[in-house]
């Protein structure tokens, strides 16, 4: 079928090129090539077929989601498949949006055999996880306990007589509940627990668990394991819960690279504990890269959507306008694309600084985790936050067919949504940036210079010099210059950290605790890591605007940082008031300008989302697709529904007619 | 309730005895729930009727949502059915009418998991729109369930603006008839509940031609299932449109005409007719075809708005007092959640735009009730009143308890996103009312038609030469707000009137007038820069606002659990191993999770599992 005329309009009418602006997300042209070559491997192939998800029951879609993972395994060999981000982009082809039962053998389970084993470990475990004779999973979360690691209550408790541990969970709220995989998929789970030996709790330490039988997949004696039954998303996982009752496992199952239990059971301590903030800043930074695809996808389908929607008249007498020429559309997603490219580049620059200091990190340099293990806590949730809302805005945007799942987005949104709590929930996160901020906040005030994102707590000391307040230098702001709003969020930034800071001051001199105080002030707390992230996005932007060549893509991309800059002061104008950043008439202009570069955007809007390159299968929408025809394919996705099955429907024989006929 | 308490943990169900650190939380109560339960119902003896209706409900077994979250589209559409049968019975069982001082609560007893609630619409608009002679002829119908209606009016192509449908409807002089017919695909009826499987009848909304003119958008009733046999009848084209978000009870539908005849008589006629010789006669308003919507909007505000956060809260609220998280000072117990400001800050705010709606709402009806008798005399000097308060109240109400709901769901951490919280269901229900009746910032923008903040803008702008219809798209981001702000400067102040109303005893007056405080300054602490842009707060007391809306929390923290317990939920009712009365949160979800029919045997891992792991791949 042909293209919709309207998105043919939109297309030929745009003043860059898209392509050119993929490479740039892809990270070269020659990556981008690269990643479609591997796509096209996925989408050319008859196995990896199948129908709408959406029609088939949790135990169908858990099965498929097997069918698919095994299918994975073996395809990947057979083409040799071995770099991370290309299995990535291999999987999510495979996969759409959904997850994969398997995911957590592949990644943490993997991962966590491979760093924190000893040799000998790893040579007695790793060809098993890699030729798959075993699959396992990451059983950390509790009934009871999240992202407060240290209240975790599964005990391993080490019994020198025969030199193993035993294995409990002592009470219901220690069960160990959510990990994927765990339910139904896995043989094996990496436990978390609190290790007892000679009479004495050493913490958490990680154990390798075995849980069913290989050959026959029963539990194994002892162990109670099972599915958590049905959630908002993630269908096709088997999310499982664990209970073990005096499970015995030899000694060698403790991960020993770092701490050990000897035979005797004396405990020997680990060298650092700041070596576990790797994989954390590295799984952070994957959600903050989650975020920014999950919301480029549903801007995708919402903006592609609107200009083929027509509704309603804006002139009296002429035909009804594509939705998207309307303000108050254009004012709810504008943004939100900007928001996603904003996404896009702090999280190529999270992934860049994680390798880079990965390479620091082998060398035992640890001096740049502290910040980077704060700003990732708090772009985790930011971001996550953002996206999240911004997903369900975008259905919105989308009418009522944006509530049907025919749109895509109600799988976006409930497969992105439980990363705003899994990996650390978000306000605990937050609360973890802002510890750093008022760290760094105490160091700059006795003196110290920080360094890093934080830099700018140096110049309030040096304001302090002077009489006045921030609002000095208010009047500079320029509206129209990226690099100018970068000093008015940093300027926003100073004040709530200064602020938050005072108030906890403030608590204290009250003669609270520390720890009092520290919950008096946690909703101001929050307020200021929100800026310091909003502040670092802001910069990461207008920064990247420098390395782009192409003058066309520059300007859009320009178009795109100013509208993402203003309408975050805009949305945010009590801030900059209070602070004297900006001036009440400065604030207007703000406003007024943001509607201006709606307008100034509009005619790249379906350019700026075709740039994103999703093919249809990565949207799984009708509204979204590439094509734009619509309505004929809801008509035809409809007639699939299982309702449809029959003309007349069963109920019709079993409760309409017998009524009838009573009454 | 008897609140015995035993160990909290012990082995075996410790379900039915309350978990002691909420059972603390009700020992410090300000006030009487029992109290404040009454002045929600409004009165004591509404709240036996309503206790009375909602023990009938649950004590019978066909009504039961037990593993409801375990169960298909197909199984919830047919227990839905099942339900609607038994319900008529039901209620001829204890005497219900659908006058009497019950009704209005068999659908919250039911929590809306019910189908034919469209067949309400039905003999609605029929009351409203048809003529005596009609009312007379389908009302009695309806009521029997001889035939079971529908509501058919958005297509696929259109939704909130009526006129764009494309659903004709031709008059034939010669055989006295309408012809109906789907001209194109983006016409076709899209979405109506009850439509897709059950409904046989249905009012249609078309564009009515009679001798080649348009006369605008008519409803018409149209039969579209036999009577016999339930099959589809000549010339109509229907089915189930699909799975959604939530709704999977009900069979929303589509629906295609391909020239299919009524007779004259099935346009509803009370204030438009076509007569024999094809004359188009208008009596009253045009704008009263809408009347319907209008009902609905406000009708639907209560059960479908107003009682999911309120359960939300409930849910929330309970489970942050059982849930123990970390620590506040080292060496004491871990800390309910709820005693955490950023918790606080989450929840409470919600439970007072709760109770802030719910005043709202009682204003709204009796504004509603008003209008109608005025209406009913052919008076429709309210309507434009009603319709833009309607809208605007509609828009921002779901708006803001939607987000309130899933903010709820998120501050029960990664438990909420468990069907068995009962939270996710509660917020794809709820989030589906931003869209149907009306989508939001449609409705807001007809709100600000009729209030005059951002006149003085658009005057400029005419002025200047931008033509008019520029003009208003130019400022419909402003329009909206400006209409947001009114419909809460409104809801503000009417909950500040009622706080005064109050009687002082009891202590109700004072815990709700700090909900109030709490309700403003949430209002003032999330919008700071309207306030401050405005000039009407300065810096220094915008820090005043922050200050006392914290200090606030904390007041209205020890009263969390009796604010919720006096919405009076019962555990069936919510539906949440989460929230129920006892707090036996860990113990529930463990219990329930064991239900699920992903616990039995899959057949993926002979299938797929075992090759894999055997290596023996390639057969597959």
């Amino acid at each position: 079928m042909s293209v919709n005329a309207d998105l043919r309009k939109e297309r030929a009418s745009a003043t860059f090129q898209p392509a050119l602006l993929t490479h740039i997300l892809d990270g070269g042209p020659e990556r981008t090539r690269r990643r479609k070559e591997i796509e096209a491997l996925v989408l050319n192939d008859p196995d990896f077929q199948h129908e709408d998800l959406n029609f088939l029951s949790r135990s169908q879609r858990y099965e498929q989601a097997i069918r698919k993972s095994s299918l994975m395994v073996m395809k990947l060999r057979e083409y040799g498949i071995a770099d991370p981000e290309e299995i990535y982009w291999f999987k999510r082809t495979c996969l759409g949006s959904f997850p994969e039962p398997l995911g957590l053998h592949f990644s943490m389970f993997h991962k966590t055999i491979e760093t924190q084993t000893t040799a000998a470990q790893k040579e007695k475990w790793l060809p098993l996880v890699r030729g798959v004779k075993i699959i396992g999973t990451y059983a950390q979360t509790e009934m009871g306990h999240g992202t407060h690691l240290r209240g975790l209550e599964t005990t391993a408790t080490y019994d020198p007589s025969t030199q193993e541990f035993i294995l409990n969970s002592p009470t219901v709220t220690s069960i160990k509940w959510w990990p994927g995989g765990l339910g139904k998929t896995s043989n094996h789970a990496i436990v978390l627990a609190q290790l007892y030996t000679q009479g004495q709790c050493k913490g958490l330490h990680a154990f390798i668990v075995p849980i069913r039988q290989l050959g026959t997949h029963e539990p194994l004696p002892g162990i109670t394991v099972g599915d958590i039954g049905p959630k908002f998303g993630y269908d096709e996982m088997d999310n499982g819960y664990l209970k073990m009752d005096n499970f015995r496992i030899p000694r060698e199952n403790m991960l020993m690279k770092y701490a050990q239990v000897e035979p005797d059971g004396t405990y020997v301590k680990p060298v650092s504990d700041k070596l576990t903030y790797g994989t954390m800043v590295f799984i952070r930074s994957l959600i903050v890269g989650d975020s920014a695809r999950s919301l480029s996808r549903a801007c995708t389908i919402a903006i592609r959507y609107s200009a083929v929607r027509h509704q309603s008249e804006l002139k009296p007498g002429e035909p009804e306008p594509q939705i998207l020429d309307y303000q108050t559309q254009q004012y709810k997603l504008f943004p939100l694309l900007a928001t996603a490219y904003a996404f896009n580049f702090v999280g190529a620059f999270i992934k860049d600084t994680y390798h880079r200091i990965s390479g620091d990190i082998s060398t035992g340099d640890l001096s740049e985790l502290p910040e980077l293990h704060a700003l990732t806590a708090g772009l985790k949730a930011f971001t996550s936050w953002t996206a999240n809302a911004g997903i369900e805005e975008c259905r919105m945007a989308c009418g009522g067919h944006g509530y049907s799942r025919c749109s895509g987005i109600p799988d976006i949104y409930v497969t992105f949504t439980p990363s705003c709590t899994y990996e650390g929930e978000n306000t605990v996160m937050m609360l973890q940036t802002a510890r750093f901020l008022m760290k760094s906040y105490t160091q700059m005030t006795s003196g110290q210079q920080v360094t890093g994102m934080v830099s700018y707590l140096n110049d309030l000391s040096r304001q302090r010099i002077q009489p006045q307040h921030v609002a000095a230098r208010t009047v500079s702001v320029r509206i129209n210059d990226p690099t100018s709003l970068v000093e008015a969020y940093k300027s926003r930034a100073a004040r709530l950290v200064e602020s938050a800071a005072k108030n906890l001051q403030a608590e204290l001199n009250h003669r609270r605790s520390k720890e009092d105080a520290w919950n008096r002030t946690s909703v101001d707390l929050v307020r200021a890591s929100e800026a310091h992230c909003h502040y670092v996005v802001v910069k990461l932007f207008a920064a990247k605007l420098a390395e782009v060549t192409d003058a066309a893509v520059r300007a859009v991309l320009t178009d795109l940082c100013l509208l993402y800059a203003l309408f975050g002061i805009s949305r945010n104008a009590g801030d900059f008031l209070q602070a004297g950043i900006l001036t009440s008439a400065q604030i207007t202009q703000v406003n007024q300008h943001v509607k201006e570069l709606l307008a100034v955007i509009r005619p790249n809007a379906v350019a700026l989302v075709d740039s994103f390159d999703f093919h249809d299968v990565h949207l799984g929408s009708v509204l979204g697709r590439y094509d734009g025809n619509v309505y004929e394919n809801m008509f035809e996705w409809a007639k699939k529904s299982p309702l449809n099955k029959t003309q007349v429907h069963e109920s019709f024989h079993k409760h309409l007619k017998p009524m009838q006929a009573k009454l | 309730m008897a609140l015995l308490e035993t160990s909290k943990y012990s082995q075996g169900s410790v379900l039915g005895s309350v978990n002691p650190d909420l059972a603390s939380e009700r020992q410090t109560a300000s006030f009487s729930v029992e109290k404040l339960t009454a002045l929600l119902d409004g009165g004591v003896e509404q709240t036996r009727i309503r206790r009375a209706v909602v023990d009938a409900i649950e004590s019978d077994p066909v009504f039961s949502r037990e593993n409801q979250y375990f169960q298909t589209q197909n199984e919830r559409y047919e227990a839905a059915v099942k339900k609607a049968v038994h319900l008529q019975k039901k209620m001829h069982e204890m005497g219900w009418t659908e006058n009497g001082p019950e009704y209005k609560y068999i659908y919250r007893a039911l929590s809306g998991d019910v189908a034919f609630l469209l067949h309400r619409v039905f003999m609605r608009s029929i009351s409203m729109l048809g003529s005596d002679k009609q009312i007379a002829k389908w009302i009695p119908l309806a009521t029997q369930h001889k035939l079971i209606g529908s509501y058919a009016q958005t297509e696929l192509g259109h939704g909130t603006y009526l006129q764009g449908l494309e659903t004709t409807a031709v008059f034939d002089t010669a055989t006295q008839e309408f012809i109906l017919n789907t001209p194109k695909i983006s016409a076709m009826k899209w979405w109506p509940g009850d439509m897709g499987r059950s409904a046989t009848h249905t009012v249609v909304f078309a564009q009515l031609y009679v001798h080649g003119k348009c006369y605008g958008i008519h409803p018409f009733i149209v039969q579209i299932r036999s009577l016999q046999d339930h099959s589809l009848c000549p010339g109509v084209t229907a089915g189930d449109i699909g799975p959604k978000m939530n709704f999977e009870h009900i069979d929303n539908g589509y629906l295609l005409l391909k020239n299919v005849r009524i007779p004259r008589e099935n346009m509803l006629s009370k204030f438009c007719e076509v007569r024999p010789d094809g004359t188009y006669v208008r009596q009253g308003s045009q704008k009263i075809n809408y009347f319907t919507m209008t009902s609905v909007r406000i009708s639907l505000i209560a059960d479908e708005v107003l009682t999911p956060l309120m359960k939300a809260c409930t849910i929330a609220i309970r489970y942050s007092v059982v849930r123990r998280q970390s620590k506040l000072k080292p060496g004491e117990q871990e800390a309910k959640i709820l005693d955490y400001q950023t918790q606080q800050e989450k929840v409470l705010p919600q439970l007072a735009a709760a109770y802030a709606f719910h005043f709202t709402n009682d204003y709204l009806q009796e504004l509603f009730n008003r209008g109608y008798r005025e209406i009913q005399r052919k008076n429709f000097d309210m309507l434009p009143e009603l319709h833009a308060l309607s809208s605007g109240f509609k828009a921002m109400i779901t708006q803001h308890c939607t987000a309130g709901v899933e903010i709820c769901l998120r501050a029960c951490g990664g438990h909420g996103y468990s069907l068995l919280s009962g939270l996710p269901s509660l917020y794809t229900k709820i989030l589906a009312s931003c869209i149907y009746e009306g989508e939001n910032t449609i409705l807001l923008l007809q709100t600000a038609r009729l209030i005059s903040s951002t006149a003085a803008k658009l005057q400029d702008l005419i002025q200047s030469g931008v033509k008019k219809h520029d003009a208003w798209n130019q400022c419909t981001v402003q329009l909206v707000q400006a209409a947001k702000a009114h419909c809460h400067y409104i809801a503000v102040k009417n909950f500040a009137e009622t706080v005064e109303k109050l009687e002082t005893k009891a202590g109700i007056q004072k815990i709700m007038k700090h909900l109030c405080d709490l309700f403003a300054l949430h209002g003032i602490f999330s919008n700071t820069g309207a306030f401050l842009h405005d000039g009407y707060t300065s810096a220094a007391q915008m820090d005043m606002v922050t200050a006392s809306y914290l200090d606030l929390l904390a007041v209205i923290r020890k009263d969390a659990v009796p604010l919720v317990d006096a919405f009076d939920f019962t555990d069936k009712s919510l539906n949440s191993a989460l929230g129920s009365y006892d707090g036996q949160a860990y113990q529930r979800l463990y219990e329930w999770a064991q239900k699920s029919p992903t616990n039995q045997m899959s057949p993926a891992y002979e299938r797929y599992l075992k090759p894999l792991l055997h290596n023996t791949l390639s057969k597959l």
